[in-house]
């Protein structure tokens, strides 16, 4: 009997000394069915000059400025590139947390260009557990060049445009290190038909590695299917190293490209990086936040 | 003998069973950066926490990417920078209140002791506040400073805006009595 009672006497005090894990243990029980998004993929929207899974929270607005200077191999009369200047103006904007638009002018043909960009899945972990963050994008391209009154004989304003569909899919594998694919479709109005296709697809993969909290390396590279066999354009490639200083983004990138539009960089870039003809180049971005911001991912 | 041993078994296991909690799910937990160019200030309203006022102690757990900031960007840095929410999401207190009467009605002033792990670190803190009975419902108030050094919050040295060693965190817990 009395070694019965202290059995009881003993887990009734045992009972009392884990009660304050016990507690912890409850709440922690209680707060399971709990989803984790992966949050910020890539530190932008564009990885290198393509863009990335990334769209702008609700409510913000981000002024993008890129430059690309002309070809490193220019030599001393061009200072190594540094002479020429191609730049596009964009500005990007969240209307929710899923969907943002752009708008952008580039000096490259002097191009207009407008996208649509929507993410549809996100990577996530916890009561619902996602591999990957799926994004959609969609854009137009208007060339205003050539000038109205010196075009070629049949050339009619809708041969100007040119669309472009991506699906981005990407993964962040850890805090640090992110990869994305991007199977790509472009439909250009007007080609020279002895070099290229309307429809043309190409597939990317892109990534970014973490160095420090502030600084990332990313590259991406344009594979295209099925190119004509006249065709004088390369893949394009390039390497950038963001650096993020508060409200600012700084990327110092190089590639074989000018373009800052799809069509210009996917379809008609003409250096090849390993000759050389490398552009030293810069995107620049400032983030406003115009609306209220309440968005929870 | 037997009687006495008996009646303090029953005592001590009544203790347990009738043992008063509380409970929320929506406390709010928020706090302000005071620094030269830019004031920070943030809310997080989904905070987890129980309360047994019979033996004093209290938990509560804080999901860090809850935090809502006026800003986009600010949410970003917060998460991405300094709190490292991937490697470290949550934060925590487990330990006691001190110094209440659960029959006392209106304000009391209390003190919280116990182990407080932010970004990863733990450290033995003790938290001055306030706590009120109402009706089976309890109420616990406290504002204290953080030092971001204590609990090793580095600031890259990149980042323009200034912020505030030391933030000043306010607690507010409403919560029910369960069952």
């Amino acid at each position: 009997m009395k070694r019965y009672l202290l059995g009881i006497a003993l887990l009734t005090f045992s009972g009392l000394a884990f009660a304050q894990e016990d507690l912890m243990k409850e709440l922690e029980s209680s707060q399971t069915g709990d989803t984790d998004y992966a949050f910020q993929t890539f530190k932008g929207t564009r990885i290198v000059n393509g863009h990335t899974v990334e769209t702008k929270p609700k409510g913000t607005l981000e002024f993008i400025f890129a430059h690309r200077f002309g070809e490193v191999n220019g030599g001393l009369y061009e200072l190594f590139g540094l002479d020429d200047a191609y730049v596009r103006y964009g500005l990007d904007y969240g209307i929710t947390d899923n969907l943002s638009v752009s708008y952008g002018r580039n000096s490259v043909d002097k191009t207009m260009d407008g996208y649509a960009k929507y993410k549809l899945l996100k990577q996530s972990k916890g009561a619902k557990n996602f591999p990957f963050t799926m994004t959609v994008l969609g854009g137009v391209a208007y060339r205003s060049s050539p000038k109205k009154d010196n075009v070629p004989a049949g050339f009619k304003t809708i041969d100007r445009f040119a669309y472009v569909t991506q699906l981005l899919v990407a993964r962040k594998f850890n805090p640090n290190f992110s990869m994305q694919v991007m199977p790509t479709f472009i439909h250009k109005n007007a080609v020279d038909q002895n070099i290229e296709d309307n429809d043309q697809m190409a597939i990317g993969v892109g990534g970014r590695l973490k160095v420090t909290k502030s600084v990332a390396l990313t590259s991406e590279y344009y594979y295209r299917l099925q190119v004509n066999e006249n065709s004088p354009y390369k893949n394009t490639f390039g390497i950038g190293v963001d650096i993020e200083t508060g409200g600012h983004v700084f990327q110092i990138v190089v590639t074989n490209t000018r373009g800052l539009t799809e069509r210009a960089f996917i379809t008609e870039t003409d250096g090849d990086f390993s000759e050389g003809d490398i552009h030293l180049g810069f995107n620049v971005t400032r983030t406003f936040q115009l609306g209220g911001n309440r968005s929870k991912n | 003998m037997k009687v006495s041993v008996f009646f303090a078994v029953i005592f001590l296991s009544s203790t347990q069973v009738h043992a008063q909690k509380f409970s929320t799910e929506k406390g709010t937990i928020s706090f302000f950066s005071d620094a030269a160019i830019e004031d920070i200030t943030a809310e997080n309203t989904m905070v987890g926490s129980l309360f047994n006022s019979t033996t004093g102690e209290l938990v509560y757990i804080v999901k860090i990417k809850d935090f809502i900031f006026p800003k986009a960007l600010m949410r970003e840095h917060f998460n991405e920078k300094y709190m490292e929410t991937e490697k470290f999401p949550k934060a925590l207190f487990n330990g006691k209140l001190k110094g209440y009467n659960v029959s006392t009605k209106g304000e009391q002033n209390v003190t919280a002791t116990g182990k407080l792990t932010i970004h990863g670190v733990t450290r033995d803190v003790q938290v001055p506040g306030t706590i009120s009975f109402d009706g089976g419902k309890a109420t616990m108030k406290a504002k204290f400073m953080v030092a971001l050094k204590d609990y090793d919050i580095k600031i890259p040295k990149l980042v323009w805006q200034n912020i505030a060693e030391e933030i000043e965190v306010t607690i507010d817990f409403a919560y029910k009595p369960m069952k």
